[in-house]
C-alpha cells in the first residue's frame, strides 16, 4: 500500500477521529488548529481556528455536522464541522483532556487534569441540539475518584455508565446518573495512555507504558487478553472488520534523538484479538506513535505520530487475504 | 454512478478487427497519403459488451504506426449516504481557504510501497533482548574489571594483543562471538539512561553487528581445486549437510570474472567444519579432486590448526 502523508500539523499528533460514515476525519495536535480531512483522498478540507493551546480529544456528532473539540487552554468548544466556525466555548480554569459525545448527544463526558490544586475530574455537560439555547451547565463532577490524570473517559451502553482510564494503571466504571464508583481493575503497571472500544461497545482495548495492552469485557471488567509487546504504548484500536488489534507507541519521545529509527520501534503493530499474537508491522513513522484509528469500515486505518504526520492506510488485498 | 476504466482492461494491439480496418482505410484515405498530417483521433463504440475502440496515430522513428486501443467500459453502482454525497464538495475554511488539492502542499501520496511486514514470532525479539541483556551484563563486567585493575589471561595474540587491558578467561566470549569491544566504547549504558548507547548494542539492534576481520576468519575452510563453474549454490550443497553455513565466497578474477578455482567456506561451528574436512578432502567433484583446508587466518591464531 501507499500511505496517504498529511503534513498539516506543526506539532506531535493527539488524536485522530473518523466520523460515523468513514468519509471525514478529524485530527488534534498540539498546534491549536485541529484539521478536518477527507478520510479516502487525504484532501484537507479546513483547520478549526480559535483554540489557544494544544488540543487533547474531539468528537464528531452522528450526523457529522457538529465537532466538540478539548484542549489545553482550558476550554471546550462547538465547532460547525463543515464551515469551521466555532460556535460555543465552554469556559474552564483547568486543562480539559478527552471529550466524547452521549448517545443521542445530550451530553458531553469531559475530563480535566489536575492544575493549580484542583484535583483531575470528570464532568458531565449538557449539550443541546439547538445551539441558541447552549449553556454551560454541568450535571456531574467526580473528582475525589482518581489520584493521577484521567486520560481517557466513554460512554457505556445507553448512557448509564462510562468508564475512565487513568494514569495509575486503573480503569474505572461509573453509574453516569448518580457518579458512584461501580468498578475498578488494576490492569497496568504504568501509566495507561489511551482506552478504547470496540465497535459494539462490548469490550474495552488500553494501552499502557508498561508495554501491554488489554483487552476488557465491559460490564464485568475480567481481562480476557493481554497483547505483550517491546515497546512502551500509546494508542491501541481495535479492528471492526477482523479480529485484529492495532498497537502503536514506541521509545519516550524525549530519548527518540538517542537512537536509530529501527531502534525506536515506531512502527504500527498488528497483534491477532484471540490468539495475542503478533502478526506484522507497519513502519513509517520516525517518531512515536500517537495515535492509531481505524475507518468505521475497518478497511483503512490512520495513524498520528509525534512527528508531526498524519498517514492514512488503505490496506490492500494483501491484508484482507490474510486468514487470520 | 461511476465509470471506471481500469488499465487491466486496456489491451494495445496493432492489429484490428477488419470492419473497423475498413472503415477507418475509407474515412481516412486522403489524410494518409501526406506523411505529415496525421489523421485525427478515432472513438468506436461503446459497443454492446461495453467495448471501446479508440484508434490514434502517430509517427515514430520514421514510420506511421496506428495504435489500436480496447477498453472496455464497465458502470459499478454504489450506494453511499446522502450525508456523504453532500460532504463530497464541502467549501475550505481556516487555513485551506482558496487551495485545491495541488495547490496545498499538505497531503502527499507516497511513493514508496510500504507492507504489512510479517512476523514469525514474537519469541524472536525476547531472545534477541536476552542476547542484549547478557551482552550488557558482560560489558559492565568487562568495565568494572578493567576500572578495578583485575587483569587476567590474555584471549590469544589475535585478541587484546594490543590492547592495554586484559580479560580474565571468565569472562572471555565463545568462539562464535565477537570480543565485545574491538574499538567501542566499554561503559554501556542502559537505554534511556541517557548516557550514548552506540547502535550495534541498543536494544533491538541486531547482535550480528560482527567485524570483518572476525567474519573471516571464524572456522574458515579453504577449498581448492574447485572447476571453474563451480557456484555458491553447488558449495552450498555440497557443505550444507555438515552443518550451519554463515559464509561462502568463492575468488573470482578481477578482469575475467571467471572463477578461480579456490573458495572460502565458513562454518558456524567448529566441530562441524572439521568433519567436513576430514569427509569432503580427496573428495572427487566435477572430476577434479577437492582438496579442503582450514584456512589461513590472516593473522597467526595458535590455536586453531592454522597454516
Amino acid at each position: 500500500m501507499r500511505p496517504l502523508l498529511l503534513k498539516g500539523h506543526t506539532r506531535p499528533l493527539t488524536f485522530i477521529k473518523y466520523n460515523v460514515d468513514g468519509d471525514i476525519l478529524i485530527s488534534c495536535a498540539k498546534d491549536h488548529r485541529p484539521t478536518l480531512w477527507y478520510a479516502d483522498t487525504g484532501e484537507r478540507i479546513g483547520t478549526y481556528k480559535g483554540h489557544n493551546g494544544a488540543t487533547w480529544s474531539c468528537d464528531i456528532t452522528r450526523d457529522s455536522k457538529r465537532l466538540v473539540t478539548a484542549s489545553a487552554d482550558s476550554t471546550v468548544k462547538l465547532w460547525n464541522l463543515t464551515t469551521g466556525e466555532c460556535i460555543f466555548t465552554f469556559k474552564f480554569d483547568i486543562p480539559c483532556r478527552s471529550v466524547s459525545f452521549s448517545l443521542g448527544e445530550e451530553y458531553l463526558l469531559l475530563t480535566t487534569d489536575a492544575f493549580m490544586g484542583t484535583p483531575p475530574a470528570v464532568r458531565i455537560l449538557k449539550h443541546s441540539r439547538d445551539i441558541e439555547e447552549q449553556q454551560h451547565e454541568e450535571v456531574l463532577c467526580i473528582s475525589d475518584a482518581h489520584p493521577g490524570r484521567i486520560t481517557r473517559a466513554m460512554w457505556g451502553p445507553l448512557n448509564k455508565t462510562f468508564v475512565t482510564s487513568c494514569e495509575d494503571g486503573m480503569v474505572r466504571k461509573f453509574d453516569a446518573a448518580s457518579g458512584k464508583l461501580l468498578n475498578e481493575v488494576k490492569v497496568h503497571e504504568k501509566s495507561i495512555q489511551m482506552m478504547d472500544l470496540d465497535s459494539e461497545g462490548n469490550t474495552i482495548i488500553t494501552a499502557s507504558l508498561d508495554k501491554k495492552s488489554v483487552l476488557l469485557d465491559f460490564e464485568t471488567f475480567d481481562i480476557l487478553k493481554t497483547y505483550q509487546t517491546d515497546r512502551p504504548l500509546n494508542t491501541a484500536a481495535i479492528s471492526p472488520l477482523k479480529d485484529h488489534i492495532a498497537l502503536g507507541g514506541g521509545q519516550d519521545a524525549a530519548s527518540v534523538t538517542t537512537t536509530a529509527g529501527q531502534a525506536g520501534k515506531f512502527e504500527v503493530v498488528f497483534y491477532h484479538k484471540i490468539f495475542q499474537e503478533m502478526f506484522g508491522t507497519v513502519r513509517g513513522h520516525f517518531g512515536p506513535l500517537n495515535f492509531v484509528a481505524f475507518s468505521p469500515n475497518g478497511k483503512s486505518f490512520t495513524t498520528g505520530g509525534e512527528d508531526g504526520y498524519v498517514r492514512i492506510h488503505h490496506l490492500d488485498s494483501e491484508y484482507f487475504d490474510l486468514d487470520l | 454512478m461511476v465509470s471506471m476504466m481500469r488499465w487491466g482492461d486496456t489491451l494495445e494491439d496493432d492489429d484490428f478487427d477488419e470492419l473497423t480496418a475498413q472503415a477507418l482505410v475509407a474515412a481516412n484515405a486522403a489524410p494518409a497519403k501526406q506523411v505529415e498530417k496525421l489523421p485525427p483521433k478515432q472513438v468506436f463504440g461503446p459497443d454492446k459488451d461495453g467495448v471501446k475502440t479508440i484508434v490514434e496515430y502517430k509517427v515514430e522513428g520514421g514510420h506511421k504506426v496506428k495504435v489500436t486501443k480496447k477498453v472496455r467500459v464497465t458502470k459499478k453502482q454504489m450506494k453511499t449516504n446522502k450525508g456523504v454525497l453532500e460532504r463530497r464538495n464541502l467549501g475550505k475554511f481556516g487555513e485551506a481557504v482558496g487551495l485545491n488539492a495541488e495547490q496545498e502542499r499538505t497531503t502527499m501520496s507516497m511513493t514508496e510501497d510500504i507492507f504489512l511486514e510479517r512476523v514469525k514470532t514474537s519469541k524472536d525479539n525476547t531472545r534477541k533482548d536476552e542476547n542484549f541483556d547478557q551482552l550488557q551484563a558482560l560489558a559492565t563486567t568487562k568495565a568494572l574489571l578493567r576500572m578495578s585493575g583485575i587483569s587476567g589471561k590474555p584471549d590469544g595474540p589475535a585478541f587484546g594483543a594490543n590492547k592495554a587491558y586484559k580479560v580474565p578467561a571468565s569472562v572471555r566470549r565463545g568462539p562464535g562471538e565477537r570480543p565485545p569491544d574491538e574499538d567501542g566504547p566499554s561503559s554501556l549504558a542502559k537505554p534511556g539512561s541517557g548516557q550514548y548507547v552506540p547502535p550495534s548494542l541498543r536494544a533491538g539492534a541486531s547482535s550480528a553487528g560482527e567485524t570483518m576481520r572476525t567474519r573471516r576468519d571464524e572456522n574458515s575452510v579453504r577449498v581448492t581445486n574447485l572447476s571453474e563453474d563451480t557456484k555458491e549454490q553447488d558449495l552450498l550443497e555440497l557443505f550444507g549437510p555438515f552443518g550451519a553455513i554463515s559464509r561462502i565466497y568463492i575468488a573470482y578474477d578481477r578482469e575475467t570474472r571467471e572463477s578461480r578455482g579456490f573458495a572460502f567456506i565458513n562454518f558456524v561451528r567448529k566441530d562441524e567444519a572439521q568433519r567436513a574436512i576430514n569427509k569432503l578432502d580427496g573428495y572427487g567433484y566435477d572430476n577434479l579432486i577437492l582438496r579442503v583446508e582450514w584456512a589461513a587466518p590472516r593473522e597467526p591464531r595458535p590455536q586453531q590448526e592454522g597454516r
